[in-house]
């Protein structure tokens, strides 16, 4: 694998992140709890499609095949989406979908952290302007960690569940692979191994404060940062790609 | 126990050296996300540089029942407002 293809495909890693996380955050449009946080709600998938289409649109230079990031979102299939497991999770409940932003956004935001240094100017330019972002979802999130976990009975064994469901993909970021050690090597991506621990204790940190346990002996999952999905991405592919499918090159 | 969040009222200061005008009133469980939410409800399309947020019970209001005794006597006496001077053309942004 050459850098510039090991880069085509760490940009994806980071477009999909966005994308697919982003495209989850929207279906609350219309349907959150209260107003205010619809509002939020849709704010986060906003700055995430955002974030998204700065990553796509260079990953589609770096491939050189003149894809633009509209095709890449629209006219890929699954097993070509490069995000983490975690984020295409469903919604299901609040808890769910608050403990699945926490325990991406505290990733995201060591990941552009780093980012923000690389020898890669685009990639860094794109990763400050990110990062700024990125601070406030993870603020937002781990407000709302404290608010539900160590809140009444009901909301606590919500946020407990969500927790003990979705622990399982909290590890697949760390998990690295060649493409993570050629742009580690490179100096374009962090050594995810350094950032691990500083993930561990911050979630921790958070998850004690509000009063969760993290389930223990759980099983790992892997595969998304590869191209293998659960069953989730399909559907969630199926709408956001239905235009595009149904009417090629249909603008609006 | 009462379900309902509480209103704030939420005062946005538009930029430095202007002061903080009220924006409108929502709903939040606590000061820190009456402030987060007035972020995303009312600073979404870059309307300001800080925010205030109060509960709307801690509020009073005139009554709008006092309002002839209030700002009726007001009325007849212009001599209040500064427009018997003769301003020079000079002096700007009066």
């Amino acid at each position: 694998m050459t850098q510039q293809e090991a880069l085509f495909q760490y940009l994806l890693r980071l477009g999909d992140n966005a994308l697919i996380l982003g495209q989850r955050l929207s279906e609350w449009c219309g349907h959150a709890p209260v107003l205010e946080q619809d509002i939020a709600i849709t704010n986060l998938a906003l700055d995430l499609i955002g974030q998204a289409r700065n990553w796509l649109t260079l990953a589609g230079e770096v491939e050189g095949k003149g894809r633009n990031e509209d095709q890449l979102a629209y006219l890929r299939d699954a097993r070509d989406f490069h995000n983490l497991l975690l984020v295409e999770q469903p919604n299901e409940d609040w808890a769910h979908t608050i403990v699945r932003q926490f325990l991406f956004d505290q990733f995201n935001y060591l990941l552009h952290n780093e980012l923000q240094h690389s020898t890669d100017e685009r990639v860094a330019a794109i990763a400050a302007k990110s990062l700024k972002e990125i601070k406030y979802h993870l603020k937002y999130s781990s407000e709302w960690m404290v608010r539900l976990g160590d809140g009444t009975e009901e909301s606590h064994n919500r946020m407990q569940r969500a927790l003990d469901a979705l622990w399982r993909y909290s590890s697949e970021a760390f998990l690295t692979d060649e493409i993570d050690q050629l742009m580690a090597e490179a100096g374009i991506g962090p050594d995810l191994h350094k950032l691990e621990p500083l993930y561990h204790q911050y979630v921790a940190q958070v998850l004690d404060e509000a009063t969760l346990q993290p389930p223990t002996d759980t099983y790992m999952q892997r595969g998304g940062k590869q191209g293998l999905h659960t069953e989730f991405l399909g559907y969630i592919l199926a709408e956001m790609q239905f235009l595009q499918r149904a009417y090629p090159n249909m603008q609006w | 126990m009462n379900k309902d969040w509480p209103l704030w009222e939420v005062f946005i200061r538009a930029k430095n050296g202007l002061s903080h005008k009220h924006a409108g009133s929502l709903h939040a469980a606590d000061a820190q996300m009456a402030i987060e939410n007035a972020r995303d409800v009312y600073c979404r399309r870059n309307e300001g540089v800080s925010i205030w947020v109060v509960e709307s019970k801690y509020i009073t209001a005139s009554d709008p029942e006092d309002a002839d005794a209030l700002f009726e006597p007001a009325q007849d006496k212009i001599y209040r407002h500064p427009t018997f001077y003769n301003l020079p053309d000079e002096v700007k942004h009066i």
